[in-house]
C-alpha cells in the first residue's frame, strides 16, 4: 500500500493505493488526509480503470502525416529530446518569445512557470484564464484571497450558506464533505443557480436565476441591507477601506484615488478630532458619509459613502431588478432579512482571545456565520470579476470575512493586496525573465504594451484589451498565434490541454487554424508540441508528442509557491510519488521539462558550465530554491527535518512526506484560525514561514483603487494610454466599485432570434474530457441530453428524446433533448466534455460520444461580433480576459422528422495511426 | 423455494441508512463499491463493452435522480439505490436452488454462486432492481454489504464499513446494525424519520432512508422600500451617525 495523491481531477485528495500481485487493486481516500478524510469520489475510485486505459500514449511520437491526419511514427525519446532541443534553442538563440508555452490543468506551475521564465518567454500561461480567473483576479485584488483555491467557508460554524452558480466541478470533496456538515447541523443552503441538480438539489431554498445576473440579485441584497440599516460598520472601519477619502475632483488626474498625505498615508476624517488623519489611525472616529476639504481646497468622500449612494438608488431595488433575474421581488427582500437576522441576531461567539495588527485585545472571536461560495457559474461571464466583487462586498459589509461561520481565507493566503510581482516583461539576452511572466499589475506602468498600446504577450494578456489577465488568456493562443503567423510564435507547447476539441471555445475554428498553410505550404503555427499523457482529440494536430505517465506512476508537488492543499487550518502541501511502474515507454511530463531546461542551460536547472543540476523532478522538489530557505515542499525541511516553511533543502524530505502520508501540514494555533488579515500573531508566523513577505494588515478593498488607476489613464491623466478604440471600454469597465452589465455578447446579440441562455456543467462522476476513456465512469455517461424547461418544451412542441437543431449567432448543432422542471425557464443546459470526436481517446468507431454525444462549444465563439472596422475583441471578460462561455444565447427548434439520429456536427474520424520502425532496420 | 431463517432474539440486522436530505448524487459509492467489489473475493463485476458502443456492466448499486413537486416548486432527489437486505426477502423464497440464502446472524442476503444457475427469477422478484444478472459467470451478483470487509480484523475498526459507506463524499450513508435499537442508525431512523422503500409491498426492508428536509430562518418580514430610493434611508442615516472607534 503506498499513500499518495489523486489526480482524477483538480482536488488533489489523499489516497491509499493498495497493490496486489504488483497489479492495482483498491484505492480509497486516505483518512489522515486534510483535504477529504477518507471520502473518495466517483473519478478517485475509478482510478484503476485510468491506469489501464487505452488511451494512453506509449512512445513519443513524431508527425508523418498533414497535421490533424494522426499519422505519426514512433521515434525514441533520444531522438524526441533532441528535436524538442534544437528547436527551443534556435528560438532562444532569437527571440524567446516566439515559445508559447501553455499548460492545461497542470498541478505544476511552480515548475513550468519557472522554465518558462527562465527560457525568457512572456508567452506562458496555464487553463485559469478559461476556468477561474474571475474569481481569482476579483479575490486577490479585493481581500487578498479567492473562492475556491485561496477560501473555503466555514463549514462548522456557517449557519446560512449561499452558494452562487454551479461549483460542482472543483473543490468537489471538500464541498461535499462540507454541505454534509452544514446539513448535519440544520443551516440553510441557498442555491443561486439556473439548473437544480448536484449541490442545488439538497439546497434547502434555490433560485433559478437568469444566467448572467447574479451580480444584480448580489447589488439589489446589498440596497435593501443598506436601506435596512444592516451592516458592519465597525467592521468596516478596522478592516476595509470603506472610510479611505476618494478625491472628488472630477477631470483632475487624481479623480478616484485615495487622498493621502505628504508621507503617502491613505487618509479618513476623524469626527472626534474634526481633522482628517491617516486612515490607518488608532482611536479615531471615522466617517463612513459626507465631503469633507482636502488641505489643496478640492473635497473628497468617504469610499463607503459612494457605495451607499450608488446600491442605494432604485435602480438596485429588487422590484427593478427582480424580473431581469428571474426572481421575484419579495423572496429578494426575504432573502436579505434572513441574511441580515442570521449576521448581525445570531452570531458565533468563540472563546478564543486574539491580538490585531494595531495591538487590540480582543477577549473573544466574534463571527457572522453567512458564509458564501462561488466558482464557474459566475466567473464565466464577461461580467464576472465585477459580480465576484459584488459578492465580496457584500461579505464585507456583512462583516463576514475570515470570522467564524463565514468564509475563510486558506493557508498561504491572504496575501497582500494586489499580491506578487508584476508580470515579467524583460529578460537579458540568453537569460531569464525579470519576474514570473504572471503576475498582479498594480496599474497601467504595469502592462506589457508597446508604444502604440498594444499587446506584446501573444494571448494579449497583461494588455488593453484585458489588463488584469492574471491566469493569462489560454483560449485565445492559438487563434493569435493564428492571426499572427510565424512571425510572432515559432513553437506552441501544449502540455495536458485538450485545445483541439472541448478546451476550445470554437473546435471548429481551432482546428482549422491548427492546420491552415500559407501560400508557400507552411502552417501559419510553424510547430506545435504536445505533451500528455492520452490520445486526446489535440494529440493529431502535434508534430512531436511528448507522452506523459499517469498519475500513479510519477513524482508531483503540490506547492505552496503554486495552488498548495492548504486550508483555513494552516498551509498544507503534498506529493505524489510512483506507484507503478510504466509499462510502456513514456516519461512523466515534469522529468522530461527539467532535462530539456538542463539540456538548454537554463538559470537554475543548470550551472554555470552548462551541465544539468537536476536528475529527476524528485530531485529539484527537494534541492531547488526559489528564494533562500524556500522551496517547492514546506515541510520537513532543514538538516534535521523540523524547519516550517523556510529551511536548507533536507535530503530525506521525500521519505519524511512518505512516512507522514503523502503530504505534509501545520495546525495553526486557535488564535490565528480567523482574521488572518488583521490577525498580528498569524500574520507574524506566516512572515516567519515565508508565506508573505510583509506581516502589515491586510486592508480589505472595498474601493479598488487599482481600477480607477486604469480609468484615468483611458481618460488621459496617465500613461502608458489605451489605443484610442479601447479607451471607452477601459473607462466604463475599470469602475473601483462593483457594476453590473448585460454579459457582453448577450448585450450584441439579437435576443429575439437568440432568445435563450444555453450553459453546461461538469458531472460529478467525469473531469474534462478524462472521464470517457473510463471504462467505469462512462458507464455513467456516455451521451448527453439537451435538458429543457418542461413549459418551454411545451412552447416548442418537442418532447423527450426528441432531436433539435440549437442555434447560436456562430454556429448550429443537432442534439436530443431531455425535460425537466428544476431549471430557469429561459435556460437550456447540458454536460460537458461528454461529446468526443471520433477516433479519440481510443475509443471504438461506434461509441455514443461520437454520434449521441455533443459540446456546446461548436456553437460557441471566441470573438465577439465585429463591430465597425475594428478587429473583433475577444469572448472574455473586459478585465480579467476570462473566456466567457457561459454568455452564450441560442434558439431552439425542432429537427426535421427525416433528420438524422445523431448529434452534429460530426467530423471525420482521425485515430491515431502509428507507424513503427523494427530497431534493426533503424 | 427457499426457505428464510427464522430470525433469531438477539440476532443482528446489519444494513445502511441513507440520508436523500445530503446525498448530492455524485455516484462515489457506487464506483468505490465496484471498485472494491471487482477485485475482491466476494464477487467480480464484469463489465462489457468497456470501450464501445454499448458500454454496460454489473453494479451492486445505481443512482437515480427524480424531480418530485413540492408547494409549487419542482425539488431534485438522488436515490441511490441497492440491495436492501429485506426481512421478507422474495428474492429468496424464489431462488429454486438454495443459491440465494439470507444469513441468520446478521440478516446479510448473499448468492452462493456455486448453487446459482442464473435463471433470474431473484431479479424478477425484487422490485428494487438490486440484482443483475453476471453474464459472463452465468450467475447472479448482488451487494454483499462487503461481507469481505466488515467482518475483517486485519482492517483497523473503523474501516470496517461497507466501501460506499467509507467513500461517501457528503456522509449521506451510514452503516450499522438496526436491531439495536441504541446503535447509531437507529437512532437516526428514529429522530429523522426513516422509511422503507415500497413499504406496502411488505419485504420489510433493512435499509432505510431519510427524507428530505428543508432549513428555514425565522426572520422579521420582508421589510417594505422605507424611502423613495433617492438618498441614504433613514435606517442607514440613522447608523451611521453612531460613534465608531478604530
Amino acid at each position: 500500500m503506498a499513500r499518495t495523491t489523486c489526480y482524477m481531477c483538480a482536488c488533489r485528495c489523499g489516497i491509499k493505493v493498495h497493490l496486489q500481485d504488483g497489479k492495482l487493486r483498491y484505492i480509497e481516500g486516505n483518512r489522515e488526509h486534510p483535504i477529504n478524510r477518507g471520502v473518495l469520489c466517483a473519478k478517485g475510485s475509478a482510478g484503476i480503470m485510468t491506469a489501464v486505459s487505452p488511451a494512453r500514449l506509449s512512445t513519443p511520437l513524431r508527425r508523418i502525416g498533414p497535421r490533424g491526419s494522426g499519422s505519426f511514427e514512433a521515434i525514441s525519446w533520444d531522438e524526441a529530446m533532441s528535436i524538442a532541443t534544437d528547436r527551443l534553442a534556435a528560438i532562444r538563440a532569437s527571440d524567446p518569445n516566439r515559445l508559447a508555452f501553455y499548460t492545461g490543468r497542470d498541478q505544476s506551475q511552480s515548475l513550468t512557470g519557472h522554465f518558462a521564465r527562465m527560457f525568457g518567454t512572456i508567452n506562458f500561461a496555464a487553463h485559469g484564464g478559461f476556468c477561474s480567473v474571475n474569481m481569482a483576479a476579483a479575490g486577490l485584488y479585493s481581500v487578498g484571497g479567492a473562492f475556491w483555491e485561496f477560501g473555503e467557508p466555514d463549514w462548522e460554524h456557517a449557519k446560512l450558506f449561499l452558494l452562487f452558480g454551479v461549483a460542482e466541478d472543483h473543490d468537489s470533496n471538500p464541498i461535499k464533505l462540507g454541505l454534509g456538515r452544514l446539513k448535519a447541523r440544520g443551516a440553510k443552503i441557498i442555491s443561486i443557480n439556473p439548473v437544480r441538480t448536484g449541490y442545488s438539489a439538497i439546497a434547502d431554498e434555490f433560485l433559478a436565476i437568469t444566467p448572467g445576473t447574479d451580480g444584480l440579485l448580489v447589488l439589489a441584497l446589498i440596497h435593501c441591507l443598506l436601506e435596512a440599516g444592516r451592516i458592519d460598520t465597525e467592521f468596516l472601519i478596522r478592516y476595509t477601506n470603506a472610510h479611505h477619502l476618494v478625491i472628488d475632483a472630477p477631470g483632475a488626474p487624481d479623480h478616484g484615488l485615495i487622498a493621502r498625505d505628504a508621507a503617502g498615508r491613505e487618509l479618513c476624517f476623524d469626527r472626534a478630532s474634526h481633522a482628517l488623519v491617516p486612515a490607518q489611525s488608532l482611536g479615531t472616529d471615522p466617517a463612513l458619509s459626507g465631503s469633507f476639504m482636502l488641505p489643496d481646497g478640492r473635497y473628497a468622500r468617504p469610499a463607503f459613502a459612494l457605495l451607499a449612494e450608488r446600491y442605494g438608488d432604485a435602480q438596485y431595488a429588487p422590484e427593478t431588478i427582480a424580473e431581469r433575474c428571474g426572481i421575484d421581488a419579495p423572496t429578494i427582500r426575504r432573502i436579505a432579512a434572513e441574511i441580515a437576522e442570521v449576521a448581525f441576531n445570531q452570531p458565533v461567539v468563540l472563546a478564543q482571545p486574539w491580538t490585531d495588527t494595531a495591538g487590540r485585545h480582543h477577549p473573544t472571536m466574534t463571527g457572522r456565520p453567512v458564509a458564501m461560495h462561488a466558482m464557474r457559474g459566475v466567473s464565466a461571464h464577461s461580467n464576472g470579476f465585477h459580480t465576484c466583487r459584488s459578492i465580496h462586498v457584500l461579505q464585507m459589509l456583512l462583516g463576514a470575512l475570515d470570522t467564524p461561520g463565514s468564509w475563510r481565507y486558506k493557508s498561504p493566503y491572504p496575501k497582500p493586496i494586489p499580491c506578487g510581482s508584476p508580470p515579467g516583461r524583460a529578460h537579458i539576452p540568453g537569460g531569464p525573465l525579470d519576474a514570473p511572466p504572471l503576475g498582479c499589475p498594480r496599474g497601467p506602468e504595469d502592462l506589457l504594451v508597446d508604444e502604440a498600446g498594444e499587446a506584446l504577450r501573444l494571448d494579449r494578456a497583461f494588455s488593453w484589451d484585458a489588463p488584469l489577465a492574471i491566469h493569462g488568456l489560454m483560449h485565445m493562443a492559438i487563434a493569435r498565434a493564428y492571426e499572427a503567423g510565424p512571425q510572432k510564435i515559432d513553437t506552441l507547447f501544449l502540455f495536458m490541454a485538450n485545445m483541439a476539441w472541448n478546451s476550445a471555445m470554437n473546435p471548429g475554428e481551432t482546428t482549422r487554424m491548427l492546420t491552415e498553410c500559407d501560400e508557400e505550404g507552411n502552417y501559419r503555427i510553424p510547430f506545435v508540441i504536445v505533451a500528455d499523457a492520452f490520445a486526446s482529440e489535440t494529440v493529431a494536430y502535434a508534430d512531436l508528442v511528448l507522452p506523459d505517465t499517469t498519475y500513479l506512476e510519477r513524482h508531483d508537488c503540490i506547492s505552496l509557491l503554486d495552488r498548495p492543499i492548504g486550508s483555513a487550518h494552516g498551509p498544507a502541501d503534498a506529493i505524489r510519488v510512483p506507484v507503478l511502474k510504466p509499462d510502456r515507454d513514456v516519461r512523466p511530463f515534469q522529468d522530461v521539462l527539467i532535462e530539456l531546461a538542463g539540456r538548454l542551460g537554463l538559470a537554475d536547472f543548470a550551472d554555470d558550465r552548462g551541465r544539468p543540476l537536476y536528475s529527476s523532478y524528485a530531485d529539484y522538489m527537494v534541492r531547488h530554491e526559489r528564494r533562500h530557505g524556500v522551496g517547492p515542499l514546506a515541510g520537513f525541511r532543514g538538516a534535521d527535518g523540523l524547519a516550517l516553511g523556510k529551511g536548507a533543502p533536507n535530503p530525506g524530505q521525500l521519505e519524511r512526506y512518505i512516512e507522514n502520508g503523502g503530504f505534509w501540514k501545520y495546525e495553526l494555533p486557535e488564535e490565528q484560525l480567523y482574521f488572518k488579515h488583521a490577525n498580528r500573531a498569524y500574520l507574524t508566523g506566516a512572515r516567519a514561514m515565508g508565506l508573505i513577505d510583509d506581516d502589515a494588515q491586510i486592508v480589505l478593498q472595498l474601493y479598488v483603487e487599482t481600477l480607477q488607476r486604469f480609468r484615468l489613464a483611458a481618460e488621459g491623466h496617465a500613461r502608458p494610454r489605451p489605443p484610442e478604440r479601447l479607451r471607452e471600454r477601459i473607462s466604463r469597465y475599470f469602475d473601483p466599485l462593483p457594476i453590473w452589465y448585460v454579459p457582453l455578447e448577450e448585450a450584441m446579440t439579437d435576443r429575439a432570434r437568440f432568445p435563450l441562455h444555453a450553459i453546461t456543467q461538469r458531472p460529478m462522476a467525469m473531469y474534462h474530457s478524462w472521464g470517457s476513456h473510463n471504462a467505469w465512469l462512462r458507464q455513467i455517461l456516455s451521451e448527453n441530453r439537451l435538458y429543457v424547461h418542461q413549459d418551454l418544451a411545451a412552447e416548442l412542441g418537442v418532447a423527450d428524446e426528441d432531436w433539435v437543431w440549437v442555434r447560436s449567432r456562430s454556429g448550429s448543432l443537432r442534439c436530443q433533448i431531455r425535460t425537466m422542471r428544476g431549471v430557469n425557464r429561459d435556460t437550456v443546459w447540458t454536460w460537458n466534455a461528454i461529446g468526443k470526436r471520433a477516433g479519440a481517446w481510443a475509443l471504438k468507431h461506434d461509441a455514443p460520444e461520437f454520434h449521441r454525444g455533443f459540446l456546446l462549444n461548436h456553437v460557441i465563439s471566441e470573438f465577439l461580433p465585429k463591430q465597425g472596422d475594428d478587429a473583433p475583441h475577444s469572448n472574455s471578460d473586459p478585465i480579467t480576459g476570462q473566456a466567457a462561455w457561459f454568455d452564450l444565447t441560442v434558439s431552439v427548434e425542432p429537427c426535421a422528422p427525416e433528420s438524422p439520429a445523431e448529434t452534429s456536427p460530426r467530423w471525420g474520424a482521425n485515430p491515431l495511426r502509428i507507424r513503427t520502425t523494427p530497431e534493426d532496420a533503424r | 423455494m427457499t426457505m428464510l431463517p427464522e430470525r433469531a432474539p438477539g440476532a443482528k440486522k446489519l444494513g445502511l441508512v441513507i440520508d436523500l436530505d445530503t446525498c448530492v448524487g455524485c455516484h462515489a459509492c457506487a464506483v468505490n463499491c465496484k471498485e472494491w467489489n471487482t477485485g475482491g473475493e466476494a464477487a467480480i463485476l464484469p463489465d462489457y463493452d468497456k470501450y464501445g458502443p454499448q458500454p454496460d456492466g454489473v453494479w451492486f448499486n445505481r443512482i437515480h435522480s427524480y424531480e418530485t413537486e413540492e408547494g409549487g416548486c419542482s425539488r431534485t432527489v438522488n436515490l441511490p439505490r441497492s440491495c436492501l437486505h429485506c426481512e421478507d426477502a422474495l428474492c429468496v423464497t424464489v431462488c429454486p436452488t438454495g443459491a440465494s440464502y439470507k444469513r441468520l446472524e446478521d440478516g446479510i442476503v448473499l448468492v452462493d454462486t456455486d448453487k446459482c444457475i442464473g435463471c433470474q427469477l431473484c431479479a424478477w422478484a425484487c422490485p428494487y432492481g438490486a440484482r443483475e444478472l453476471d453474464e459472463k459467470a452465468g450467475v447472479m451478483r448482488k451487494c454483499t454489504l462487503c461481507i469481505d470487509r466488515i467482518y475483517d480484523e486485519n482492517l483497523p475498526a473503523a474501516e470496517r464499513e461497507p466501501a460506499c459507506v467509507a467513500t461517501c463524499p457528503s456522509r449521506a450513508r451510514h452503516f450499522g446494525d438496526l436491531a439495536d435499537p441504541q446503535s447509531e442508525v437507529s437512532k437516526l431512523v428514529k429522530e429523522r424519520g426513516g422509511v422503507d422503500l415500497l413499504s406496502d409491498l411488505g419485504y420489510r426492508p433493512t435499509n432505510k432512508y431519510l427524507p428530505p428536509r428543508r432549513a428555514t430562518i425565522p426572520s422579521a418580514p420582508a421589510e417594505a422600500p422605507s424611502h423613495d430610493g433617492k438618498g441614504l434611508g433613514a435606517a442607514l442615516l440613522k447608523l451611521l451617525d453612531k460613534a465608531l472607534s478604530r
